[in-house]
């Protein structure tokens, strides 16, 4: 294993900002994984944990098939996870929104481009990333639309489900998409947490991304075979919406089948205690997405349902 | 005389007793009639920018103290993101969301998704949208318009009438799509996004200077009963024509220049220090002559850190 300097920025008081990238194996750039670039992604710096220390056993025991190289850089940007800070925790802004990046750009806009120069020639790559919503998914891999997206390749991780969505002209910043446009295979992988970590959807993260490499000829690692995905788009979940804002009680969770007219949460008055609306599933189906918070607005979106799915 | 009807764009409920609320104000003659041209001022979709809010209440202003000069319809939006305006904040709070990346919503959408939404469905169909904004808390702006590139030649026989000191056209950032701006564009709302002043600020020079421009863009509307003057002249530029003086240290930057200054190639622009070991990290000098425009006020700084930015001299004035 080597350790690289992805780039260093100096700080006026802290110590130097500085991204590191963990190679594996010799040769072809054929993966690289890429952890949390927002302040408040745990659970993916803890997956990106995980995976270096499995992938040094590998290395240590031959399991790097030769003439394959693997980076991971298990962070983007820790100076905003040291300050709890959800963004750069100097100007707010989002490096995720700041790719392709330019050389010449405001500080983001350079760490963006330093990351994309590092990482742009590996034909596989990975990253560990959260949706603006606060809430749990089903575990799952995400791809853009950009016309250069495989989803037969996303299934071999073996994860329950590979979500397509149309890029919004918000997504055309992000790492995920430019990453797709520089002609890397790029998924976003989710598990179902965020700021907090579940040591459990985070060893199925690491197995997925290892039986991918796997199946990609990259590592050898005995893993079960995972599950053959269901592949949908994004349009086509049904979004659950509340009538009332108060006191949000959620009765259905990630992953659990629902039927139609099931009870799947409860708002309550925030005041008086009282029931003022019973959320009632819609359709038949799984439960993709739910919101986490325990206060909710008007119209919100407390569930994503994959509609008249079956476990 | 002048009916002021205050409306709901939308509103939505908040979970503890309070409703997240977009009001407009709508100005218009007691003999409106629907086919009336239409001009809509906005501003505060950043909570942090309030230099719209001074310009916002001294078009109301004018309008009432001549009321009988009003021959159309004004719509003013002052705050699109009150909650953020009431936290100090320049996101929507809890959602950390820009809201100026969200455009143009979705009815079906998460909360915020569904106010942009709204606040378009509300605007469009305006002869004219003024998009007001403030500067960020980093650097002071003198009063511009920013023209996507996409809008440039269609918006600027418009944006001429602002009484900016300055036209940049193809500057990405502030007009990029999925901004207020752009999705108007879209739409066929011809759209002005301004920007000027510093964050969390109100420079009543800047806002009567606005204020002036949008009466002449009213007149020439015909939604002002006054005869349309030229107010000043702005310089007009595109992105390629525009120097960018950025930090590669990181230190406190401490100007050297005032704000809206004319610079010569050569000129120091500041300096940046290391108040720990009193050294001169490194000097900035300004490599055209031209028009400081936007200078760095929040001294802190990393490499990429922007410290000002110079419209050249021989740029087009129009």
């Amino acid at each position: 294993m080597f350790v690289d300097t992805i780039c260093t920025y100096q700080s006026p008081y802290r110590e130097d900002f500085t991204i590191k990238g963990y190679r594996f194996g010799k040769g072809d750039k054929a993966a690289c994984i890429l952890g949390p670039i927002r302040g408040n992604e745990i659970q993916q710096l803890y997956i990106c944990s995980q995976l270096i220390k499995k992938l040094k056993e590998l290395e240590a025991n031959n399991c790097i098939n030769s003439g394959k190289e693997i980076m991971v850089i298990p962070c983007v940007n820790h100076f905003s996870i040291n300050t709890s800070s959800r963004f750069w925790a100097v100007d707010n802004t989002d490096i995720n929104r700041m790719f392709p990046g330019t050389e010449y750009g405001d500080t983001t806009s350079r760490i963006a481009r330093d990351v994309m120069d590092a990482i742009h020639e590996y034909t596989y790559g990975i990253q560990f990333a959260s949706f603006y919503m606060s809430g749990e998914f089903v575990p799952h891999i995400r791809m853009m639309e950009t016309g250069y997206q495989n989803t037969s390749l996303a299934n071999l991780f073996g994860l329950p489900y590979v979500m397509v969505r149309k890029p919004k002209p918000i997504d055309t910043k992000t790492l995920n998409f430019n990453w797709q446009n520089e002609e890397t295979a790029a998924f976003s992988v989710y598990t179902n947490r965020n700021d907090t970590i579940d040591p459990i959807s985070a060893r199925q993260a690491v197995s997925s991304v290892l039986r991918f490499l796997t199946r990609m000829g990259i590592v050898k690692y005995e893993s079960h075979s995972g599950y053959i995905s269901h592949i949908m788009k994004e349009e086509d979940l049904s979004n659950v919406y509340t009538k009332e804002a108060g006191i949000f009680h959620n009765y259905a969770k990630a992953g659990q089948e629902i039927r139609y007219g099931d009870l799947m949460a409860e708002i309550t008055d925030p005041y008086e205690g009282n029931v003022l609306e019973k959320i009632l599933a819609p359709t038949d189906g799984i439960v993709f997405f739910m919101q986490t918070e325990p206060l909710v607005n008007e119209s919100d979106i407390v569930y994503r349902m994959i509609h008249r799915l079956h476990e | 005389m002048v009916i002021l009807m205050i409306e709901t764009v939308i509103a939505i409920g908040l979970p503890v007793r309070e409703n997240l609320t977009i009001r407009k104000n709508r100005l218009q003659p007691v003999s409106a009639r629907s086919n009336m041209p239409r001009i809509s001022i906005v501003t505060g979709i950043h909570g942090d920018e309030l230099e719209g809010q001074f310009v916002c209440y001294e078009v109301a202003r004018r309008i009432e103290c001549e009321k009988e000069k009003l021959k159309g319809i004004v719509d003013l939006y002052p705050c699109l993101n009150p909650l953020g305006m009431d936290a100090v904040y320049r996101n929507v709070p809890k959602t950390e969301i820009d809201m100026n990346r969200m455009f143009p919503g979705n009815t079906e959408g998460p909360v915020i998704e569904k106010v942009a939404a709204a606040i378009i469905a509300d605007i469009a169909g305006s002869d004219v949208c003024i998009d007001l904004h403030s500067s960020d808390t980093f650097i002071r702006e003198v009063p511009q318009v920013r023209l996507s590139e996409v809008w440039a030649e269609q918006l600027l026989p418009y944006a001429i009438h602002m009484n900016v000191d300055m036209i940049w056209k193809n500057a990405t950032k502030t007009v990029d799509e999925s901004t207020l701006g752009y999705s108007l564009n879209m739409l066929g709302t011809p759209t002005i996004v301004v920007e000027m002043g510093i964050g969390n600020h109100i420079d009543q020079k800047n806002g009567k200077q606005l204020a002036d421009g949008i009466f002449q863009m009213m007149s020439h509307l015909g939604i002002w009963d006054e005869e349309p003057v030229q107010l000043r002249k702005p310089l007009v530029s595109k992105d390629s024509e525009i120097e960018f003086i950025r930090a590669n240290a990181s230190g406190v930057f401490l100007p050297s220049i005032a704000y809206h200054c004319e610079v010569e190639a050569g000129d120091k622009i500041g300096e940046v220090v290391h108040p720990l070991t009193g050294e001169i990290v490194q000097s900035y000098y300004a490599q055209n002559t031209g028009l400081v425009f936007s200078l760095r006020e929040y001294p802190m700084v990393y490499a990429g850190s922007l410290l000002a930015r110079i419209i050249k001299k021989s740029e087009e004035v129009i």
